[in-house]
């Protein structure tokens, strides 16, 4: 038995022994439960045990625990020994507080007393054993019951170092669960102000805290930026000497100097010319620094300092404007590539990835491409194979598609299994990106099924026929490629597949050929039909009567195959039904309805390549970064499409009415298309934000593309309270509001629409500069999980203080099977829910229509009809409006009269309405007046693009 | 902010856990489980970095003990590295040439001494000196109520 400290528990070191010499499992678990029952006979017992007799067995719990056994009991006699005056006792009941104690809230509230009367100690042991507990439990209640004590503990001039830095991230963990409890207005710059300690400690621990305070606010916090930059530039000049024990290995500091490196992050570059430049330098001088000859040869002088040198490059990333820093960055990184240690080769390589996002450094990073695919070949860590092939897929564009392809395809026949299908994702979409020739990508697509058919999924090998089909210079090409790769004596199901599909769109483009003449095809799928899975003997049997319409030379041979008995007497109903439904198809008709019924498939139309959301959906580990990543490689790309490629797509969209690379046009692009397409689309679209896509409800820069299918309804909810606001695949969101007077209630239901949970739900409401200060909206807070197929209500209180203009934004983000998503929303919460509608007759009305008169108090709106103009939907939309419909009024019965007031907190507004319809031009006249100017201009922008 | 941090044998036993975001007991043995067996198949030279859900791991063996830390996406791999390292220098330090039974039979020690530090996840206090001079402190405390203790005993005080 190795030496016990202090005053070590004898009793708890001959048990630990006991356990040690246990000589198996359930020897252990006999000692075990002996030690429990005595346990708890003495708790039970009447002699009152004394302090240390107590913490000596809660202690014994404690490793009981440690051992992996769950403990039901001694709670209460280490809540006791929290105020035992003897500071051991103390101890060990807090370590098994925050050791046992997750959340349970019986338990909490018995132990607040306790923690406060410590808190005021003056001994800053026990202030500091306090502080520790809170951050232990973290929970709302620790919020609720410290969240005035702890601030002052952290900015008063007399509390000690030590208990400032234990202060600073009991507070920061305290944030993380309840945000208000961070005091505003002058608390903001006492805490900014701790960047300045004397305390590199203080410093340290004050500055995780204020970048978490800077992530949540970073207006309220950008005092920071400066005070920051001018902390860092001392450390990096500093020699390692100057900072006694905070120099590490020789490294100054580098906790601090990561922590402030961190920081920056959250912000663009300064603006201050002087803050911007000295923090270059200080870049600068790191980059230096990795060139030196290292100080010490330890491994921890290494890893502190490129620790710092990463958080360096990461900084110059972000801020993505120095093209000499990121090439620098990047020549630097190449040296790490072909380093020894494994772990730098690793973070070279993740890092690369996002070099080879930005358009000033990814020709520099294109220059590493052997050492990559060297990589690829030769680490022995799959994780790092991992990050190569992430890189790889980083770095190719159009001039190296063609090798990266191949050497990723060369690569997966001895991949690890763990990697393939995301590897067969990436190349399927490189091959689609930057295909200049479609033969090219057809036969990556079919080597990828030979390689590795089974990580093809339903997507890829979807893309490749909707490809081919959309694609008339490559059909020819494609059916004598996909007869050949038939001809391999064991292919793969999806290969069979493939190869039915087309042939039987294009067979007839390759059956000139004798050795490929219409029997030959037909001989040589049917050869694989009876090792196929019932789903790809439908699709065979469907290429068959293709056949038959394509080849009617085959016809007899392949009505024998249909009307043989395992097809038309199959076990399988759908088999069953394609066969005799074919056979009889076949035999009835006459050739010319054959032909149209059998016609080719008319193109496909598209609008993004469905195989990359599901990359990003399959790789799990989409954090924000990666977002960052893709959205910025689709940004490069974007600019880096050249003009003539552009005049080429801009073509290929008119003749082919769909756009096949989905990818290499800019999105804007394809919005214009979509609306130029269908009413429907126009309906659904943006109402608030002109032709900016941006402002369109939906996805917007989220990570997952899972909007497919995605419909947002907030322009119809300018007329009605409540409905469906959006919904897409995972989610629905429904809003039922009442509004009375200048107050509102607005009801948001979210359900769920999915077998999983979604954790970490969000939903945010935020007003925007229209409606800043005019409009108040108080959001009650929702569960933070939204389980499957559940609805959670959020209720959401308004009021409307004076008119104002456009929606709030709604926005709701969750994790979603570890995609995180982000719904950018609005809510329906205009300025028209306050009309309460007003009666009145002809002569007051006209009255006060002449009342009305100056300039500004009219607005006027001609614009022209985009639904039909019929009567009662016209009504029923002014009504939903909120406004009163004063019939027979107006001298021409054909036009619509309405009145209302707007009631907001400080005044009543009132406002008239006047609505012409022009039926033979489709065109309305909207007039409105009110009583307040601004009023009028607002009411008309939100009625004019309902009708 | 790193979420916990393991220590176990080679043998696959669990010595410490420290756990700074609340996750319910079952997960955590749930965690625990799956990250040693996923961490004691890894060969040496392989890297000290693994993508583990929506975390980075980072871990590193001391003899027979492996340290394993969970972090954010934010978090710096090769910093955190350091975290481990003066945690096994400020357990050396105090154990003198520390082992494996040191912290299986002072584990209450090697809790004080990551609470000095560690606090909520994220680092408090780098300087070794510091950390020390507060264990001291602690130490002290402990000798002066062992010395009262036993003077009571006797009837002295």
């Amino acid at each position: 038995m190795p030496a016990v400290r202090g005053d070590g528990m004898r009793g708890l070191a001959v048990f630990i022994s006991d356990i040690r010499n246990c000589k198996s499992k359930e020897a252990e678990v006999k000692r075990i439960n002996k030690e429990l029952a005595n346990i708890r006979s003495k708790f039970k017992g009447d002699k009152t045990l004394d302090g240390y007799q107590k913490k000596k067995y809660v202690c014994k719990l404690l490793f009981i625990f440690l051992l992996g056994h769950d403990i039901d009991f001694g709670h209460m006699e280490a809540v006791n020994l929290l105020s035992s005056n003897k500071y051991t006792e103390k101890q060990i009941g807090y370590l098994f507080i925050s050791v046992l104690v997750n959340t349970n809230s019986d338990l909490i509230k018995l132990i607040v007393q306790s923690i406060k009367n410590d808190l005021g100690s003056r001994n800053p042991v026990h202030v500091n054993l306090a502080l520790q507990c809170i951050a232990n439990i973290g929970s709302k209640e620790m919020a609720d019951a410290f969240g005035n004590d702890i601030p002052k503990l952290l900015v008063s001039g007399e509390t000690m170092d030590v208990v400032k830095q234990s202060a600073a991230l009991c507070l920061l963990r305290l944030f993380r669960t309840t945000q208000e409890i961070i005091p505003g207005g002058e608390w903001t710059s006492r805490i900014i102000h701790l960047l300045n300690d004397q305390h590199m400690g203080v410093v340290t621990a004050a500055c995780s805290l204020i970048e978490a305070l800077v992530k949540k606010n970073p207006d309220e916090y950008k005092g920071c930026v400066s005070l920051a930059v001018s902390r860092l530039s001392r450390i990096v000049t500093a020699s390692y000497t100057d900072l006694q024990d905070y120099t590490y290995y020789f490294v100054p500091a580098p906790w601090l100097s990561v922590k402030l490196l961190r920081l920056l992050q959250h912000y663009p570059p300064p603006e201050d010319p002087g803050v911007r430049g000295r923090l270059n330098e200080c870049l600068d001088t790191i980059l230096n620094k990795a060139q030196e000859p290292p100080k010490s040869k330890k491994v921890q002088h290494s890893n502190a300092k490129n620790a710092v040198l990463f958080e360096a490059i990461s900084i110059i990333i972000h801020s993505d404007s120095e093209p000499n820093l990121l090439v620098r960055a990047c020549n630097q990184l190449g040296q790490f590539l072909s380093h020894r240690e494994t772990n730098l080769r690793y973070l070279a390589l993740e890092t690369m990835c996002l070099l080879a996002t930005s358009e000033f450094s990814h020709e520099a990073v294109k220059k590493h491409q052997e050492t990559v695919i060297n990589a690829l070949k030769t680490e022995r860590d799959v994780s790092v194979r991992q990050r190569a092939v992430d890189l790889l897929y980083a770095m190719c564009d159009r001039s190296n598609a063609e090798e990266i392809v191949q050497e990723m395809l060369n690569y997966l026949e001895t991949a690890d299994y763990s990697i393939r299908e995301e590897m067969v994702l990436k190349v399927a979409i490189l091959a689609e990106k930057y295909a200049q020739d479609y033969t090219w990508y057809v036969d990556v697509i079919l080597n990828l099924i030979r390689i590795a058919g089974d990580y093809v999924s339903e997507e890829v090998w979807y893309r490749v026929i909707q490809i081919v089909v959309n694609r008339e210079d490559v059909q020819g090409y494609a059916a004598k490629t996909v007869f050949e790769a038939l001809q391999a004596p064991a292919c793969h199901e999806n290969m069979v597949k493939v190869g039915g599909y087309i042939l039987g769109e294009f067979g007839n483009l390759i059956a000139g050929d004798s050795r490929s003449a219409p029997a030959v095809q037909f001989q040589l799928l049917h050869s694989k039909y009876h090792l196929c899975s019932p789903g790809t003997r439908a699709l065979l049997l469907t290429t068959y009567i293709k056949f038959i319409n394509l080849f009617p030379e085959i016809k007899g041979q392949i009505q024998e195959v249909l009307k043989s008995n395992s097809n038309l007497r199959s076990s399988d109903a759908e088999l069953q039904q394609r066969a005799s439904e074919y056979l009889h198809l076949s035999i009835t008709t006459t050739t010319d309805v054959l032909a149209t019924v059998l016609e080719e498939m008319p193109p496909f139309t598209e609008k993004e390549s469905s195989i990359l959301a599901v990359l990003k959906k399959k790789s799990g580990r989409m954090s924000a970064q990666e977002a960052q990543k893709e959205a910025r490689v689709q940004a490069r790309e974007n600019n880096a499409v050249p003009a003539l490629e552009k005049v080429q797509n801009a073509q290929l969209n008119n003749s082919t009415s769909a756009d096949l690379l989905g990818l290499s046009t800019p999105p804007a692009t394809q919005n214009n298309n979509q609306s130029n397409t269908g009413v429907l689309v126009d309906v659904l679209g943006d109402l608030y934000g002109g032709s900016n896509s941006n402002t369109h409800n939906g996805t917007s820069s989220s990570p997952s593309l899972t909007s497919s299918g995605a419909v947002d309804n907030i322009k119809k909810f300018v007329c009605k309270n409540n409905g469906v606001l959006y919904e897409n695949d995972i989610i629905q969101i429904g809003i039922k509001s009442e509004f009375r007077q200048n107050l509102g209630r607005i009801g948001v239901f979210y359900g769920n629409k999915t077998s999983m949970p979604l954790q970490g739900f969000t939903p945010a409401v935020s007003v925007g500069p229209g409606q800043q200060g005019k409009v108040t909206v108080q959001v009650k807070p929702v569960e933070p999980s939204v389980d499957a197929g559940a609805q959670v209500q959020q209720l959401v209180n308004c009021e409307c203080v004076e008119d104002f203009n456009g929606l709030p934004d709604l926005s709701v983000s969750f994790t979603y099977g570890n995609v995180p998503q982000r719904l950018a929303l609005r809510l329906p919460l205009s300025c028209n829910k306050f009309f309460e509608p007003t009666d009145m007759n002809g002569e007051s009305f006209f009255a006060r229509w002449k009342n009305l008169s100056a300039p500004a108090q009219e607005a006027q709106k001609i614009f022209k009809a985009t639904s039909p103009m019929e009567n009662a939907s016209i009504k029923t939309k002014l009504l939903g409006f909120g406004m009163q419909l004063l019939e027979g009024i107006d001298p021409n019965p054909d036009n619509y009269v309405c009145a209302a007031i707007i009631h907001t907190r400080t005044q009543q507004i009132g406002c008239l309405l006047r609505l012409e319809p022009n039926r033979q031009a489709e065109m309305y006249r909207l007039t409105i007046r009110a009583s307040k100017e601004s009023t009028s201009s607002i009411l008309a922008e939100l009625l004019a693009e309902q009708f | 902010m790193m979420q916990f941090m393991l220590l176990f044998s080679r043998q696959g036993k669990l010595r410490l856990q420290k756990w700074y975001e609340a996750y319910p007991d079952k997960i955590k043995k749930k965690i625990t489980r799956e990250l040693i067996s996923t961490i004691l198949t890894r060969k040496p030279k392989m890297s000290s970095f693994l993508e583990w859900k929506d975390l980075k791991i980072v871990y590193k063996r001391y003899a027979s003990l492996y340290f394993c830390c969970a972090i954010e996406q934010d978090d710096n791999e090769l910093l955190t590295l350091e975290v481990i390292h003066r945690y096994v220098e400020l357990l050396d330090k105090y154990f003198g040439s520390v082992c494996e039974l040191d912290i299986i039979f002072n584990f209450e020690k090697a809790y004080f001494m990551l609470d000095e530090l560690m606090v909520g996840g994220e680092v408090c206090e780098t300087s070794k000196k510091s950390v020390l001079k507060a264990i001291a402190a602690q130490d002290l405390l402990q000798e002066d109520e062992a010395v009262e203790g036993a003077l009571r005993e006797i009837g002295l005080y």
